[in-house]
């Protein structure tokens, strides 16, 4: 119950649950409206135009539009489909995402439940989606469809291997599931990320290729858990139709874009704190403490964030059986060899 | 991976259902109104028929009723890409007949401007086979570079993809003053963003592993089936109506002819045509820095150009080398003002023959890029 | 073995360039024209078009040859329908009606003596294709192509032009001036034939009506 400073400030216990339980979404739903537009601003840049510049100045006020249209549309269900199991698909998909904002730690004063299994609890919600996909392709009762949503299961399932094992190499590294005793245990400057080795002499040199590339492995993985490109089989191509989101109009559509961008930030959040120090201040104890630690876990989400745009407007689509291949061929046997020599490493330390 | 897919699908002794799916008549892309009837067995593709009429505008119906100038505004919305490399074998096959001689400068606009449009050409079926495969940026990025020449065009024909400039014994207007700087400066252009192109989508892995050895055409059926242009180059037969039956002033100009070499898989794969087209944007900057050197400054382009088209009686037929391919006329003529018949050789509906060869035991997704990498547009295919 | 650790080199490589590249081009001067702020406007970084051709502020710098709307000038038209027979999409309709000689008739702009009244002069843009066909045949330049392209309406039949300034008095008066005349020409003619029987009858009445061609 300590580490978080609601219970400080508020005494009814009863209110300060709700409200460490609305914070979060209210953060989800500012994050969604930047990065919704950011995803449009880079996009266009990237691509030498300028995007949406006529609703408010510079099109800032195009993401508010954008909800708002998805919100005035007509729901249409149709009508040979499972209608619990197609209303619900959505929802559970955005739950799987949000309830992961549970354990994450904004800085060292806040995590709304400093639970001590808790990347194991992360790594078990982000499973969720899987359900609310399938759920989705099924209830939809159209065979493309079904066929997106079966191929992104085989995608999340097959890809959270590789990026399972490399949570168990950091949780190996630092000797701990606790998120926060994980950050804390990066505390100091920037050398002592995990990234770099975690913290220790200067022989973790010889660790330090390995770390890198469970790196990118993780961030390869995650890329295909939240089904961005270039693993968007799913959303993208599947047989020329939209997959598994055909057959949702309306707040439904809302919802599962609403789910894939909030787990973009999941995403992005454990990536940096698994490697990058979290909320730590990369010059130590300069522009350190509990309130710059939130600038500093949001500057660094945000970059993952960012990056996993940049790479959507990059690269091809891969096709489904060479993700497959990537994944069992290339990802796990390496992961599994970085895995061996960091958990040495973190033997002989 | 392919030869573990082909084994796949010869070995299954087990009898499934095979599945018919229609890629229908909408494309996400800029191919136009193809239908696809698909027979997929699981995710390998069995059978394709095209089937294709939803473009149909009776071009040759309309072109009995017109005089001979009239018919070449229709001339131009056939491929509508690459209108100027459209008119020009119409405009040579009726010179032919009529015995008109053209002056020089008039050559040399005429092969500036089909060049120009070759590039321009490219550049759109480069583009829509990245975006096919899932890449958007080089989309753009080629785009924006096919501005640069359709502003060339309108400052000298008016219309920027319909052009009508091209007419019998001449053109219709002249260049303006600054049009061989222009040049220059595309070409100059085009070179760059090539090379990032050449970065970004075509030597990129993953673009790489989804093209190569997928919709492979061997070269003698290629040939077999009358393909023409990058889809029977990629195969590696260096056959180039430029190079080896010369007209207008083709011969004066040093290019090459480029193939395809199975440089990141087998020959005549998808990655093959795509380099050739590739490749062949150079060649067309290397001939239009020649020709913009050795054009004549003066001479009027509408000196030869008769009041009247009268067509003595006979038949020609007369083609040229379009972006995509050969493209011919076949006209024939009753001694009068109309033509009796005009029959063109429409190149994408030779090209697209061949699609059902070539996607047998491929991926679905697969069979998306092997369309493109064919690169045909409906309104030749249609008319 | 060597193939493989080679492909995943090759993957990592290759996507590194590409995000070099578009990175680069993050910070790139923007290609995009807020079209009715800014009207086709030249600017430094334009490849194509040199100071050829600079428009006006309000214009912006569509060449002067550009191909959009048609302009007829009717004062300059006299109704000789090459435009019509030229036409491959058959948009442009023209019914004119003969002077008659004794008529107060007004000369076209140019000075040219006005052979027919020019009465009905549509050009309908829903059906026109902007090949400038039409342009060549005109012995008197009154056709011509704008570069004006704005002109969108909401019902296809506001995209009927019609040129014509006659009213329907106007027309309906020469109309009859007309059928007078033949009417006296006739008679004249009759008259001739019940004189002199001999001769031949080669003034045939020449004023008819004529309708646009096909």
């Amino acid at each position: 119950m300590e580490h978080n400073f609601i219970y400080n400030l508020i005494n009814n216990e009863v209110i300060a649950i709700i409200a460490i339980s609305l914070l979060p979404l209210i953060f989800v739903l500012i994050y969604a409206l930047i990065a919704i537009l950011g995803e449009l601003k880079i996009a266009s840049f990237v691509q030498e135009r300028l995007g949406p510049m006529r609703t408010g100045p510079w099109g800032i006020i195009q993401p508010v539009a954008e909800v708002v249209k998805l919100i005035q549309k007509e729901d249409i269900t149709p009508s040979a489909a499972d209608k619990k199991l197609f209303n619900m698909a959505p929802y559970i998909m955005f739950i799987g995402a949000y309830a992961a904002f549970a354990v994450i730690p904004f800085s060292s004063a806040f995590v709304p439940a400093n639970i001590n299994v808790g990347l194991f609890f992360l790594f078990a919600v982000g499973a969720f989606a899987i359900i609310g996909i399938v759920m989705g392709g099924w209830a939809s009762n159209n065979k493309y469809s079904l066929l997106g949503a079966m191929r992104s299961a085989s995608q999340i399932i097959s890809y959270e291997i590789p990026a399972g094992i490399a949570l168990l190499t950091i949780a190996a590294l630092a000797g701990t599931l606790n998120l926060q005793e994980l950050i804390e245990a990066q505390s100091g400057w920037f050398w002592n990320w995990f990234l770099f080795g975690g913290d220790g002499s200067v022989w973790k040199i010889f660790v330090l290729p390995f770390t890198f590339s469970l790196f990118l492995i993780f961030l390869v993985s995650s890329l295909a858990e939240t089904n961005r490109t270039p693993f968007d089989i799913p959303e993208g191509e599947s047989e020329i139709v939209a997959g598994y989101h055909t057959e949702y109009s309306g707040i439904k559509f809302a919802m599962f874009f609403f789910a894939e961008y909030a787990n973009m930030f999941v995403i992005s959040a454990l990536i940096t704190i698994l490697f990058l120090g979290g909320w730590n201040s990369p010059f130590g104890e300069f522009l350190g403490g509990p309130i710059w630690g939130v600038f500093w876990f949001i500057i660094k989400a945000f970059f993952f964030v960012f990056v996993q745009i940049w790479l959507r407007w990059t690269l091809p689509r891969l096709r489904v059986d060479q993700l497959m291949y990537m994944s069992w061929k290339v990802l796990v046997p390496f992961s599994f060899l970085c895995f061996f020599a960091i958990s040495l490493w973190a033997m002989l330390k | 991976m392919s030869e573990r897919r082909r084994i796949e699908f010869e070995y299954s002794g087990v009898d499934t259902e095979r599945m018919r799916v229609n890629v229908g008549p909408q494309h996400p892309s800029t191919h136009g109104v193809l239908r696809l009837e698909v027979e997929l067995e699981g995710e390998i593709v069995t059978e394709v028929i095209p089937h294709i009429g939803y473009l149909h505008r009776c071009f040759e119906k309309h072109a009995e009723a017109m005089t001979y100038p009239q018919v070449i505004p229709y001339i131009d919305r056939m491929d509508y890409i690459s209108s100027m490399n459209n008119e020009w074998p119409y405009v040579m096959a009726i010179e032919k007949m009529c015995d008109i001689k053209i002056p020089e400068k008039v050559e040399y606009i005429r092969l500036i401007c089909a060049e120009l449009n070759r590039i321009a050409n490219h550049q759109i079926a480069v583009a829509t086979f990245g975006l096919d495969a899932g890449a958007f940026t080089p989309f753009l990025y080629l785009f924006r570079d096919r501005e640069w020449i359709l502003n060339v065009f309108e400052t000298i024909s008016g219309g920027r993809l319909l052009y009508n400039y091209y007419c019998v014994g001449g053109l219709r207007n002249d260049v303006y003053p600054t049009f061989k700087e222009d040049c220059l400066d595309i070409v100059r252009q085009v070179r760059a963003t090539n090379k990032e192109i050449m970065d970004l989508l075509v030597y990129n892995y993953i673009f790489v592993e989804r093209t190569a050895k997928v919709g492979v055409l061997p070269p003698d059926v290629a040939i077999n089936y009358g393909c023409s242009g990058p889809v029977l180059r990629g195969s590696g037969n260096a056959f180039d109506l430029r190079r080896s039956e010369p007209y207008s002033i083709y011969d004066r100009f040093d290019f090459d002819v480029q193939i395809g070499k199975g440089e990141v898989g087998i020959v005549g794969d998808s990655w093959d045509r795509n380099i050739v087209r590739m490749n062949e944007m150079e060649e067309s900057c290397k001939i239009i820095e020649q020709a913009v050197a050795q054009m004549p400054n003066t001479g009027d382009v509408s000196e030869a150009i008769p009041k009247k088209v009268r067509v003595p009686k006979g038949e020609i037929y007369c083609s040229a080398e379009n972006p995509k391919g050969e493209l011919g006329f076949y006209i024939v003529s009753d001694g009068g003002q109309k033509p009796f018949r005009v029959r063109p050789r429409a190149t994408s509906f030779i090209n697209l023959s061949v699609l059902p060869e070539i996607s047998k035991g491929y991926m679905i997704a697969d069979l998306v890029l092997i369309l493109g990498s064919i690169d045909i547009v409906l309104g030749e295919i249609d008319r | 073995m060597k193939d493989y650790i080679r492909k995943i080199w090759l993957g990592i490589y290759t996507v590194l360039i590409g995000m070099g590249i578009t990175f680069k081009h993050l910070f790139a001067k923007k290609v995009t024209n807020q079209y009715p702020d800014r009207w086709h406007p030249i600017d430094e970084n334009f490849i194509g078009r040199r100071s050829f051709y600079k428009g006006d502020e309000k214009r912006g710098d569509i060449p002067p040859n550009s191909r959009n709307r048609i302009f007829l000038d009717i004062d300059l038209c006299n109704g000789c329908m090459g435009c019509v027979r030229a036409c491959p999409v058959n948009c442009i309709t023209v019914e004119t009606l003969k002077v008659v000689p004794g008529d107060n008739v007004q000369p076209l702009k140019d000075g040219s003596k006005r052979g027919l009244w020019v009465t009905k002069y549509d050009i309908d843009f829903a059906k026109c294709c902007f090949c400038s066909l039409c342009v060549d045949p005109c012995p008197t330049n009154a056709i011509m192509m704008t570069p004006e392209f704005e002109y969108s309406s909401y019902d296809r039949k506001d995209l009927v032009y019609r040129f014509s300034d006659m009213t329907e008095e106007e027309i309906k008066e020469k109309k009859q001036l007309l059928e007078k005349f033949q009417a006296e020409k006739k008679k004249e003619a009759a008259a001739k034939k019940a004189a002199q029987p001999k001769q031949d009858v080669t003034k045939e009445t020449k004023g008819e009506v004529e309708k646009g061609d096909e």
